[in-house]
């Protein structure tokens, strides 16, 4: 006859949060960005298919790490409930805010019940305003809590390395071809050696309030990315005046340290981030 | 309404299920969809405001829908600017004449139908799955043309796959009929079509062919009570859509301006219209 271990409610929490991480922690990152006329979603996904970044409403995306099953469950639930608001009230009645609730309850009630497996997933929940200050980034873990995120939010994958990253080298108000340029470099920058992303192996889409459609949600096309990347390499970096103060600043000025890079055919593929003996970031 | 007590999402939400909105409406918040309230007794017909009449043709590459802009409630004029022409997503337009409360929530439930199907899967809907996916929402409000509240939708689109524009017909039980090269549907819709006939050509250019749209709606209004025509004193003009390649965009108020000044103009000279080219 067995006697139940006794296990405190604290072990058991933890348990269920150390096993959620790994989960997520297993996967490839992805990234959100506030840029000058919206939000820039970068995710690392060699999927053309399987989508990690995802249209909500209007002025909302989706971005998701994690297993891929259960946060697809959760987009199709809020694109549903997106759906249902805007056409039982009005289209500018759907906030993210209300959206980023009803999935932190969800995850939160999942999370603290015996009886559901933690979802292994992290979530980000985006809306763009009027402008930069009105922008929205919500972040929500497996156990349901949420945090409101200002400027950059990177989730899965080695996370914090990655976002280490992007926190020395953005600055608010960023150009879209910067911002693009940085998450890609940060993207590359998750481990102890540089990667260089090619544009196949990228998932890129972003809210971008100049769109004149209702829907502000827009996929960048693995070709069109290809040329963005070209443009703003570090190598010609200095003459885009649309970059000055982001990446001109980091990537030139990493490059300069070390060796002059060559600059690349134009039908090379994107470039990566240059090498640099003397970058001392904690691997 | 939309979360549970908990706030967290129900159950209907997290469970896997189709792309369409209708369908999850109907088994969530059936109360929701129009066709499935229950009504009293007797005809509405003339309680209610109608919208009246609306033509589409295609051009080379393309389709014009366009709309009077009357909504009337039995012999009374309800409104003299409703809107009646409407985007259904980025490459179809869609359009109704009948009761124009049920036509303007059948056109918003529609729209999210279409739009919640492109999130949901990825992709859009093939032009001949929006015209019947329009099919299946007219058959759910049958019972309510059966007491006179019919609505019957004119639907037309970009396909790419011939690259250029189609249109489709309805009848109130849902019956869905392709048209070739124009068609109109509403009260005025026999002047309308008349005048279409005579007007009409394959090569028209896009501005000719909103041109068209606009001389055959002032001759449904020249011989319908029901249809407004241009109100040249308050400046009201027909709504008009034009879907390409490039998506849909609603004609600017000045562009529509101008070219029901020029159709004006051109009735000083002679009432009934541009005369036939020949008679062979």
């Amino acid at each position: 006859m067995s006697v139940p271990f006794y296990v405190s409610p604290e072990q058991l929490m933890r348990d269920r949060a150390d096993f959620a991480r790994k989960g997520i922690a297993k996967g490839r990152s992805a990234i959100a960005l506030q840029y000058a006329d919206g939000i820039l979603f970068v995710a690392e996904n060699r999927s053309p298919a399987l989508h990690k970044v995802a249209e909500i409403y209007d002025r909302m995306a989706f971005a998701a790490v994690g297993r891929y099953n259960e946060f697809e469950n959760l987009r199709i639930a809020g694109v549903r409930l997106a759906d249902m608001r805007g056409y039982s009230y009005d289209r500018r009645d759907v906030t993210g805010r209300a959206l980023a609730n009803a999935y932190a309850q969800t995850l939160g009630a999942i999370f603290s019940s015996g009886g559901e497996k933690p979802l292994e997933v992290e979530i980000l929940v985006a809306e763009i305003g009027a402008g930069v200050a009105d922008d929205q980034i919500y972040r929500l873990t497996y156990d349901g809590s949420i945090a409101d995120v200002r400027g950059y939010a990177v989730m899965g994958g080695a996370a914090d390395t990655v976002a280490e990253y992007i926190g020395e080298h953005y600055t608010e108000g960023i150009s879209l071809s910067g911002a693009l340029r940085l998450a890609v470099d940060a993207l590359g920058h998750d481990g102890t050696e540089v990667r260089e992303l090619t544009s196949d192996q990228l998932e890129v889409a972003v809210l971008d309030r100049t769109r004149t459609q209702v829907r502000k949600f827009k996929r960048i096309s693995e070709e069109s990315l290809a040329g963005i990347l070209s443009e703003s390499s570090p190598a010609v970096d200095e003459k885009t005046d649309a970059d000055v103060g982001d990446s001109s600043d980091s990537d030139s000025g990493e490059s300069s340290a070390g060796d002059t890079p060559v600059a690349p055919p134009a039908d090379d593929a994107p470039i990566a981030p240059p090498e640099d003996p003397d970058d001392d970031r904690p691997l | 309404m939309t979360s549970d007590a908990s706030g967290r999402l129900p159950e209907a939400f997290l469970t896997p299920g189709g792309s369409s909105f209708m369908d999850f409406l109907a088994g969530h918040a059936p109360d929701l969809l129009p066709g499935r309230r229950s009504l009293g007794q007797g005809d509405l017909s003339s309680e209610v405001p109608h919208g009246t009449t609306i033509v589409a043709a295609t051009f080379p590459g393309g389709v014009i829908m366009a709309g009077d802009r009357r909504a009337t409630m039995g012999n009374i004029i309800a409104q003299r600017d409703i809107e009646k022409v409407f985007p259904a997503d980025e490459y179809s337009a869609v359009a109704f004449a009948g009761s124009a409360g049920f036509g303007i929530e059948m056109v918003r439930l529609f729209q999210v139908e279409l739009e919640h199907y492109e999130k949901l899967e990825g992709a859009t809907l093939s032009l001949d799955g929006k015209a019947n996916r329009l099919s299946a929402l007219i058959r759910g409000n049958l019972p309510m043309a059966m007491q006179g509240l019919t609505v019957v939708p004119l639907f037309a689109g970009y396909d790419p796959d011939i690259k250029g524009g189609r249109i489709f017909s309805y009848d109130p039980t849902g019956g869905r009929y392709e048209e070739t090269h124009f068609y109109s549907v509403g009260s005025g819709s026999l002047f309308a079509r008349g005048a279409l006939k005579k007007l009409y050509r394959e090569d028209l250019s896009e501005t000719d062919c909103a041109t068209v749209a606009i001389q055959s709606l002032i001759d449904a209004a020249d011989d319908d009570s029901a249809t407004g025509g241009p109100d040249m004193l308050r400046r009201i003009f027909p709504v008009i859509g034009v879907v390409t390649v490039d998506g849909y965009r609603r004609l600017p108020e000045d562009e529509v301006a101008a070219l029901v000044d020029a159709a004006w103009a051109q009735r000083h000279e002679r009432p009934d219209g541009p005369a036939a080219a020949s008679l062979t």
